[in-house]
């Protein structure tokens, strides 16, 4: 599973973490995250991601 | 209808910074100052849209005081957390203890982080509505645009936006509204302000914009949270942000660099000159004696960069590093590159500007020029024929576009 950084912010997306802010259990890769899931650190949304 | 009452029982209520030069600490020089709009709004209940910076608190709270009763306040929306909008909360808050703050989760997270106080507030999203009585107040999140807790807030009822800092621009004005100020002045504004505050945040932009005009609500007045409001055609103000946010851009280069005894800058001149003799717009700034938010705001629309250095230790002059160092992350998209510089011995500018060029995402389009100490006329002459064949690319591109 490919980890995916936020080209607004930087942030990096962990499937092995997960996202617990957001309800995503650890493990969950990106591509399974619903559409509704944002950017935990500054909001937007999955289309703003890159695979690292 | 009072010079304030932008809309009937909407009141501008914020303050006007004269004399302010320096924003954000140092990273945008306000050479016409500035202004941070609040707006209050009368009904059944009464909600103040956005504050003031801190020092202006008594600026807004005297203004509000020729409306009404501040006590009288029931709810005040925090449209972007940064204290230029949010400073005047905790002094409002003393004479209006019943109300309640509206804003994003991002919104209330950061207003803990800034003043610590135990407010009252009620977080929303998109879609929320606030009922005032005659008139609704609906919440667009909009998350960086051009932080993560900024929101939008629409009225249907007056066809009135209030998207806090887009769209603004720093011009400190006793005028209010767009058709009130010299044109060219306000665009000149707006485009500095798109340059140096959210350049990097294109595709977010696009992205909202769409989205709005997808909600398909009628829009006929913006009114941003710095500087003037635009009423005479919004659609203009929204298309340059389009604009804008798509990298469009125009035949025109700017040439930015550094000197240490002047040979750079001879280089600089004759490169322009061949540019310019290509008919491609030339703008040329020596970045020590220059305004860097002018040069960004130059560079917006400009299709291609010519950076310059002298080489010191190998690398290139710190003024002109700490330049790039911003331009980059503005984060430039679709541009053409260039490269120049004097050197005395081993070299090593040209390679740096043209490695930081890299790293920001720009194209480079040609290889660039170095030469030895001073220029000579055959060397300068080489300049000139570099500055002709970047106009060339320029051109190229125009025509494949």
């Amino acid at each position: 599973m490919n980890k995916y950084r936020c080209t607004v912010c930087g942030y990096v997306y962990d499937p092995a973490a997960g996202d617990p802010t957001q309800g995503v259990k650890p493990g969950t890769a990106f591509e399974n995250l619903p559409d509704t899931w944002v950017c935990p650190e500054c909001g937007v949304g999955k289309d703003m991601f890159e695979k690292m | 209808m009072a010079k304030s009452e932008i809309k009937k029982d909407i009141f501008w209520v914020g303050a006007v910074d004269w004399n302010v030069r320096n924003f954000h600490g140092h990273t945008y020089s306000t050479s016409r100052g500035t202004t941070y709009n609040s707006y209050l709004i009368l009904d059944e209940k009464i909600a103040l849209v956005d504050t003031v910076y801190g020092p202006f608190a008594q600026e807004m709270i005297r203004r509000i005081k020729e409306v009404i009763d501040p006590a009288k306040i029931d709810y005040i929306v925090v449209n972007h957390v940064e204290t230029d909008h949010s400073g005047a909360l905790p002094e409002i808050l003393k004479l209006c203890p019943k109300a309640r703050l509206m804003g994003t989760a991002k919104c209330r997270e950061g207003l803990e982080k800034h003043y610590y106080g135990k407010w009252d507030f009620q977080t929303v999203k998109t879609g929320d509505k606030l009922n005032l009585g005659k008139k609704t107040l609906s919440f667009i999140e909009a998350p960086m645009v051009h932080w993560p807790d900024s929101m939008f807030t629409y009225c249907p009822q007056e066809k009135l936006l209030l998207p806090n800092d887009a769209f603004g621009q720093h011009y400190a004005t006793a005028e209010r509204f767009d058709d009130e100020v010299d044109n060219a002045v306000l665009m000149e504004e707006a485009t500095k302000y798109y340059a140096n505050i959210l350049w990097p945040l294109g595709s977010i932009i696009l992205g909202k914009i769409g989205e709005v005009q997808k909600m398909n609500i009628p829009i006929d007045m913006i009114a941003p949270s710095h500087g003037i409001i635009w009423r005479r055609d919004p659609a203009e103000i929204i298309n340059a942000y389009l604009s804008w946010a798509k990298n469009q851009t125009v035949p025109k280069a700017v040439i930015v660099y550094e000197t240490m005894w002047g040979a750079t800058a001879k280089m600089a001149e004759r490169i322009a000159q061949g540019i310019s003799d290509s008919n491609i717009q030339v703008k040329l700034f020596d970045i020590v004696v220059s305004d860097r938010t002018e040069i960004i705001k130059e560079m917006l629309n400009a299709k291609g960069f010519v950076i310059g250095s002298s080489t010191h230790d190998n690398d290139m002059l710190p003024t002109i590093a700490a330049f790039l160092e911003f331009l980059k992350g503005s984060k430039p998209r679709e541009r053409l590159a260039c490269a120049f510089g004097s050197y005395g011995w081993a070299g090593g500018a040209t390679k740096e500007i043209e490695g930081i060029m890299k790293e920001a995402g720009i194209e480079l389009a040609q290889a660039g020029i170095g030469v030895k100490y001073t220029p000579s006329e055959e060397e300068l002459n080489l300049c000139y024929e570099f500055g002709k064949e970047f106009a060339g690319k320029i051109l190229q591109e125009k025509l494949s576009a």
